[in-house]
């Protein structure tokens, strides 16, 4: 995979932990970046279990939400497991308003998400 | 970006092409406006969040991103209201109609979120006839959107 620009994925036994580098995901551009380079974990790399720990992401557009719904799809296919972590109250907020809390496994932290994966 | 002042309320006024990337900055203005009005942190997000969606909404699916249109945005900015009202040149849309996100079988549908994030964050929210004017209003000390579905 070529050097990612929109994450930093490090490897914890075999899960990679993603983290975004954007702290606003708004951009089309990156937001295209973003979804090829999370594509690529499943599809080129073959990762199996990821976590998404939303960190650094203070702010984020539907389009970065229908992206990470096409990434979700993706790996349900392949059956790769997704759990999302560290979102903050108010991106948690945009998850539930639109009903996406239930489509996303979400847990509270990466430990949290480490012991079930 | 044309803007003024009265001591009750601060107007902008911007002009946008139809590219979802040159419209940041005038968001950004709006926001600092607001911070200079004293508005904190949630409601600011929310504000962010609805001019994000009605912004890109007018762009991306109004002018279908066609440079020769513009997009046609006022803001009012006060202390204790924000409101704003999004215009594009296309044909309109009947906002019924856009699929409701929040129904089980729909969960992995991939649009229809922007509208549903904008009536969630603001207090009012409502279309011209044509549909091709979305006006919103947000009033500080509005029942706080609670976190439920906000797509129907």
């Amino acid at each position: 995979m070529a050097k990612p620009q929109r994450i930093e994925v490090s490897e914890s036994a075999n899960i990679s932990v993603v983290r975004f580098i954007d702290q606003k995901i708004i951009d089309p551009v990156a937001i295209q970046e973003l979804g090829q380079e999370l594509f690529d974990l499943v599809e080129k790399d073959e990762r199996r279990k990821i976590v998404l720990n939303f960190r650094n992401v203070e702010f984020l557009s539907s389009a970065a939400l229908g992206k990470l719904i096409t990434f979700e799809k993706k790996a349900k296919r392949i059956g790769a497991e997704l759990i999302l972590t560290n979102i903050s109250p108010e991106i948690f907020q945009v998850f539930a308003i639109t009903n996406l809390d239930k489509l996303f496994k979400i847990k509270d932290s990466e430990a949290d998400a480490l012991a079930v994966l | 970006m044309a803007a003024s002042h009265s001591s009750a309320e601060r107007t902008l006024h911007a002009s946008l092409p139809s590219n979802l990337a040159d419209y940041h900055a005038f968001i950004q203005t709006v926001l600092e406006q607001l911070r200079e009005l004293n508005w904190e942190k949630e409601p600011l997000f929310g504000v962010h969040l609805a001019l994000e969606e009605a912004i890109s909404n007018a762009i991306r699916h109004g002018n279908k991103e066609d440079a020769s249109k513009r997009v046609e945005v006022e803001c009012r900015l006060a202390p204790n209201r924000f409101w704003s009202r999004v215009c594009d040149e296309g044909a309109g849309f009947k906002p019924d109609e856009v699929p409701d996100c929040c129904r089980d079988d729909r969960l992995e549908v991939i649009g229809g979120r922007g509208l549903a994030l904008i009536r969630a964050y603001m207090t009012r929210v409502q279309y011209n006839d044509r549909g091709n004017c979305l006006t919103m209003e947000k009033l500080l000390g509005d029942p706080a959107t609670n976190g439920a579905c906000g797509c129907q």
